[in-house]
């Protein structure tokens, strides 16, 4: 399992490079023939990649330490089948705690409602693991400013319960 | 260096020294996962750098403003919803393209559905949620996560 996953990374990873070299081509070919715009390409490039480099690092460090501190069954044993807004309030919380692509917190739900979490508790779960991370937050402080990031966390978060009352109903119905 | 960026590595730095005091094994780990990420991210961060500036020197605002602007209305908004939902872009990376959108001259209610349906909804991992929570669970789930971005969208143009 472990050398799958790791031979899946090493097959990305030179995707990745492909990719970046097909683009630094294009780059070149672009600025050879637009030669009077090459300056302000450049500026606006390396302006980005500073605005990048000054919290990507602390950001993967983050995801670093939650990912040491906060594992798998850590979520498991607290996410329980605890209801109403206190239940929202821990699914919201351990969603939005540990890092990973939406493919891992998958399983998890799916681990959840094996133990009887509510469908509401698992949509929040999963809604907030996709889009309520603490880093993803972080970085859209740094490029959207504070209000944009506060306002779209709080509808966000209201959003994100109402849909999960609307899906266990919805359940229930087709059921 | 600006002071959110300030903000942000304080904040981080002091997480990194609680963690040390707690357990130095863990946190040597933890910061070898980071390296590791940090490396693999670099070449998609350089390609979005690259990207951005092409976008953002070579194309002029009016034409990235008719389809993402004030011009483009409705068909402009949702086509970027729709874009958000299919394209498969580490959202650490969206909101530095979301921001070179804006800079451009993006309406904010455009760039505001593109990163909340690019983070929420998956059509890429869609197979995956279908096997694993069930196909009602999964198409209710998206479905509904399309129609609150718009609605999250709409409301942050109207307040912001």
């Amino acid at each position: 399992m472990k050398n799958t996953t790791e031979d899946k990374q090493v097959k990305e990873g030179r995707k990745n490079l492909i990719g970046l070299g097909f683009v630094t081509l294009i780059f070149l070919i672009i600025l050879k023939m637009f030669p009077e715009k090459s300056s302000s390409v450049m500026d606006v490039s390396l302006f980005y990649f500073k605005e990048m480099m000054l919290i990507f690092p602390a950001i993967v460090l983050l995801m670093g330490l939650f990912m040491v501190w906060i594992s798998k069954d850590i979520v498991l044993k607290y996410m329980g089948t605890t209801s109403g807004l206190k239940g929202i309030i821990i699914s919201i919380i351990l969603g939005a705690l540990p890092t990973g692509p939406l493919y891992v917190a998958f399983p998890l739900a799916l681990a959840l409602k094996n133990k009887g979490a509510s469908i509401t508790n698992i949509v929040v779960f999963l809604s907030a693991w996709a889009c309520i991370k603490i880093p993803q937050e972080l970085v859209e402080f740094q490029f959207l400013g504070l209000k944009f990031m506060a306002v779209r966390l709080a509808l966000t978060i209201i959003f994100v319960t109402i849909m999960g009352m609307i899906v266990e109903k919805l359940n229930k119905i087709v059921e | 260096m600006n002071p959110t960026a300030i903000f942000i590595n304080s904040f981080v730095l002091l997480f990194l020294i609680v963690s040390f005091f707690k357990d130095k094994s863990k946190t040597k780990n933890a910061t070898k996962v980071a390296l590791k990420s940090l490396l693999k991210m670099l070449p998609v961060v350089l390609i979005i750098v690259i990207l951005i500036g092409l976008l953002l020197g070579l194309a002029p605002p009016e034409t990235i403003s008719k389809f993402i602007g004030e011009q483009s209305g409705w068909e402009g908004f949702l086509l970027i919803a729709i874009l958000g939902s299919v394209a498969h872009i580490p959202s650490l990376l969206a909101f530095p393209i979301a921001a070179s959108l804006l800079d451009s001259g993006a309406v904010l209610t455009s760039v505001a559905v593109f990163i909340t349906t690019l983070t929420m909804i998956g059509i890429v991992t869609l197979p995956l949620e279908i096997q694993l929570m069930g196909r009602k669970f999964a198409l209710l789930r998206n479905g509904i996560s399309f129609i609150i971005a718009i609605l999250i969208a709409l409301i942050m143009g109207a307040i912001i």
